[in-house]
């Protein structure tokens, strides 16, 4: 990087040299010589061509976007500043400028550092090319197909989705999944269920009676094996007990009737019951194969049966990785995957021309690894850093596919950014290219600071 | 074909993803015999050996090979030599560049009322003659003479009719749960809420992440509770949509969407897209049972499950809502022509009959809305009972709503009605913010 541009030093010294001359000893040069002047013509031929494209290609679509940015959707009327108006006052926009200052903070910054991780790595371990060619693969990638990978990544069903798969995986290790997921009383009358799922008794129960309690909305799967047709349980036979059943009142195919137990309907084993009293529970059991129980032990008395909600928690399914909340970063993480290897490898090419012999001398003189790194590698590298830095920052400012892919349609407006917003209004639906140029317009602005600092850096380092 | 192309794209974000391909535009591909009649037996067309015409439409592959069997019937009916142009997918653009150019196509297949009003009005496409006003009389229903027509003037006739007003289900859950296909929307409500019983955890899948999704579902219930002339005129804006009666309509919905133990959590489903809308229900371990979409429906469960549109997926009619009479929603493609000529004319007359729309049909990519079509031309029947719903619906079928309406509005993601519904999903217990914020947008859109 460090190095100068053998192509751009020529151009540039055809200016430089005749004033270098008329500074040192403040002649006036004579008359150039008709080799000079075939010079110029020969220069001028050799670059009319790109000229000419940068003429068509970039200078008359700015100036046509600037005019065009000043009329309304058709291009017929005049609007002065309007659309800069809607462009500073429109919800849409407002959103999508706030996510490209959180993009050109947040992207450029994690990425130099991780290159500079990675660079650093390098330098460490035996498997570079290995690892060189892992992190930059993801630039191989294009940015659609990148984005279609991490949609999936994203996918919230853990069945699709990486992400939630591993966190569901995890999670489950460390707290298992209750037996009946999303289970509910057959008859919430009698067994109302609270909003955390927890189903108790209406009315108390006494000792000595036996009690049917009847769920529904239990996927087939989840019933275990194990399970067997449902009986009605046995009247406990003591004053402390309470007995009953605990079933799946639904049969297969329809027909069955509620709050009976027919013929092919299975208990629910492996059911947590509690008998509470005063808010305390004073007894519990988990029902058996047929789905029945007896709470025994119980001071004669009236209770309140109870099945808490660690019967029926709905099962853990990740995070909503591509909500309004968490989209942005999720795609910058994607972003991040695809531009570290980019980073890795410009500095590590930096690091590679630091002069060996300066860290050599940092270590004589009993510099820790920690110092030769913070004090040497560093300043020495940190004009490659500023560039990475800054060419990641123009580069972000137009990120578009990413977004375009990777967020859902529902929460696109939440994940917007202004290359997407000014390819929305003026295209995908919009159809205003007005406001779709003084958002290009805008855009450019936003550049041009970052573009001048490149350009001056490259004419310092000349 | 707009819409379902539109559609297609953004299934085949989806579909790509899951590495599978999604062919063509909806429809089933099953293979079929030809069963369409000999088109030889039109006897009404004139003879136009030597003469030859150009015809252009979106459609490519598998459609296109369907849509050259109608053409080959014309050319055996009258010797005519008909050359076939596909424009790809923006028919608009293409058109109108060969309009500029001096050259455009003797007919072309419009896949948007809109385009028909576009070009009749710039005076590009020339009125129908009398054989062919009389043959639609005499095929189709009143409507698809409005629909052709700009004006006093017909300009066209609508060759394929499509059904989006279809909900499909997984069979064996609905034979776990023991019910039948609902007919009513409460009989509908009341079945949502069987399979809940029976440990199906979300009912209904909603493919919440894609807008145009909950639009087509608006429009079904719209039209069926506030009736196809209030319908017209909440296409057009002539009513806002604060009005009562989108009032009951989005009112209705939410008592579906509203009911967590119905439709599942509303931030699930709106990170679903149609696609995986569809796969919920048809996966061996599904969750969902049934999910509301168009006949495109079954193009998607032939390329991405392993279920069997007819057997173990099928579909019921969009359900009446308080005795509403059969109605569709839709869509389809008008056949105008740039040229008046004796031949152009006849190839419309041609279009307009049984014949050729049972060529059209043959294959199962298409429905047609002529009634007078034998059905036993459809190819399965799955495709049978679509278009039949189509011929039944008669004066009660519209055009898309959404699709009617300026992109900016109907057709923009994350923007206007797309975006308004996704956010009255999430709340559908807010009817009355739902309709400002839709009466807010199309006041913008339709200015």
């Amino acid at each position: 990087m460090s190095t100068t541009p053998p192509m751009v030093a020529q151009s540039g010294g055809r200016d430089d040299v005749p004033a270098a001359t008329e500074s040192t000893d403040g002649s006036i040069p004579t008359n150039p010589t008709s080799h000079d002047r075939k010079g110029t013509w020969l220069a001028a031929v050799f670059l009319a061509p790109a000229l000419l494209l940068l003429l068509v290609m970039v200078l008359y679509p700015i100036v046509f976007s600037l005019v065009r940015s000043l009329y309304d959707a058709p291009g017929s009327s005049f609007l002065g500043f309007g659309n800069y108006v809607s462009l500073f006052t429109d919800g849409n926009t407002l959103t999508a400028l706030k996510n490209n200052v959180i993009w050109m903070v947040v992207a450029p910054t994690l990425v130099t550092a991780l290159g500079l991780m990675f660079a650093v790595l390098t330098e460490r371990i035996s498997w570079v090319t290995v690892f060189k060619t892992l992190v930059f693969m993801p630039m191989a990638v294009s940015f659609l197909a990148s984005g279609v990978i991490f949609r999936l990544v994203y996918d919230e069903e853990p069945d699709r989705g990486l992400a939630n798969a591993m966190l569901v995986a995890v999670h489950d290790t460390f707290a298992p999944s209750s037996s009946y997921p999303g289970g509910r009383p057959g008859d919430p009358d009698a067994f109302p269920a609270a909003d955390d799922g927890t189903i108790t008794s209406a009315e108390s129960v006494s000792t000595g009676s036996t009690v049917p309690i009847p769920l529904l909305a239990v996927s087939p799967d989840d019933v275990p094996a194990a399970a067997t047709v449902a009986e009605e349980a046995a009247e406990p036979g003591s004053d402390s007990a309470i007995s009953g059943t605990v079933w799946l009142d639904f049969t297969l195919g329809g027909g069955g009737e509620p709050d009976v137990v027919d013929e092919t309907e299975k208990g629910l084993p492996g059911m947590e019951v509690e008998a509470v009293q005063d808010g305390k529970v004073v007894g519990s059991t988990t029902t058996s194969a047929n789905g029945t129980f007896t709470v025994s032990g119980l001071a004669p008395g009236d209770y309140e049966l109870r099945l808490p909600a660690a019967n029926f928690a709905a099962p853990y399914n990740g995070v909503t990785w591509l909500g309004p909340n968490l989209i942005t970063p999720a795609i910058i993480a994607a972003y991040i995957w695809i531009y570290a290897g980019f980073a890795m490898v410009l500095i590590a090419a930096g690091m590679a021309a630091i002069p060996r012999d300066a860290l050599e001398a940092a270590r004589m003189d009993g510099a820790t690894e920690w110092q030769v790194f913070r004090r040497v590698t560093m300043p020495l590298l940190a004009p490659v850093l500023v560039v990475v830095f800054v060419t990641l920052v123009i580069n972000v400012l137009k990120v578009f596919d990413l977004v375009f892919i990777i967020a859902p349609g529902s929460v696109q407006p939440d994940a917007n950014v202004l290359a997407l917003q000014m390819w929305k209004v003026s295209f995908g639906g919009g159809q205003d290219q007005g406001l779709g140029s003084a958002i290009g317009v805008f855009l450019l602005l936003l550049v041009i600071p970052a573009m001048v600092f490149n350009i001056r850096r490259f004419k310092k380092e000349q | 074909m707009k819409t379902t192309r539109r559609r297609v794209t953004h299934l085949a974000i989806g579909a790509a993803a899951m590495a599978l391909v999604v062919s063509g535009c909806g429809g089933s591909d099953s293979s079929s015999d030809d069963t369409a009649d000999d088109p030889t037996s039109e006897s009404s067309l004139p003879d136009l050996e030597g003469e030859s015409i150009e015809v252009a439409a979106v459609w490519t592959g598998a459609e296109q090979k369907t849509f050259e069997k109608v053409l080959a019937g014309f050319s055996d009916a009258t010797g005519a030599e008909v050359k076939y142009t596909s424009t790809g997918d923006d028919i608009a653009t293409v058109l109108g560049t060969k309009i500029k150019g001096g050259q455009p196509p003797d007919v072309a297949m419009l896949p948007q009322p809109g385009l028909l009003a576009q070009f009749a009005e710039s005076g590009d496409i020339q009125p129908v003659n009398e054989d062919v006003a009389a043959a639609v009389d005499e095929n189709y229903a009143a409507i698809w003479k409005d629909l052709a027509s700009n004006g006093s003037d017909q300009y066209g006739v609508w060759i394929d009719a499509s059904n989006k007003s279809t909900v499909w289900y997984n069979q064996m859950l609905f034979d776990d749960a023991g019910i039948e296909a609902p007919t009513t929307w409460d009989e509908f409500v009341a079945s949502a809420q069987t399979l809940s019983d029976s440990g199906v955890q979300i009912p209904v899948s909603l493919g919440g992440a894609d807008g145009w999704t909950l639009t087509d579902w608006f429009e079904n219930v719209y039209l069926r509770t506030a009736g196809a002339d209030m319908y017209d005129q909440l296409t057009t804006h002539e009513i806002p949509w604060t009005d009562p009666s989108v009032t009951t309509a989005l009112e209705t919905l939410a008592e579906l969407w509203g009911e967590e133990t119905l439709v599942g959590d509303s931030g699930t489903a709106l990170q679903t897209d149609f696609t995986g809308s569809v796969t919920n229900v048809f996966d061996a371990d599904a969750q969902s049972a049934v999910v509301y979409e168009g006949g495109f429906v079954a193009g998607v469960i032939n390329d991405a499950t392993d279920f069997t549109v007819g057997e173990d997926a099928n579909f019921f009619e969009f359900p009446a809502v308080d005795d509403s009479e059969p109605s569709v929603v839709g869509g389809g493609d008008v056949a105008v022509q740039f040229t008046d000529s004796e031949v152009s004319q006849a190839f419309l007359t041609y279009l307009a009959s049984p014949e050729a729309a049972a060529a059209m049909v043959s294959t199962g990519s298409f429905t047609s809305a002529n009634q007078n079509l034998d059905s036993s031309a459809y190819p399965d029947e799955t495709s049978k009972a679509l278009g039949e719903a189509i011929v039944e619906a008669g004066e009660n079928f519209r055009f898309d709503m959404s699709d009617l309406a300026p992109s900016a509005f109907g057709g923009t993601v994350g923007a206007g009605e797309w975006k308004d519904l996704q956010d009255f999903l999430a709340d559908p217990s807010d009817v009355e913010g739902a309709q400002e914020s839709l009466e807010a947008n199309a006041a913008k859109a339709f200015k």
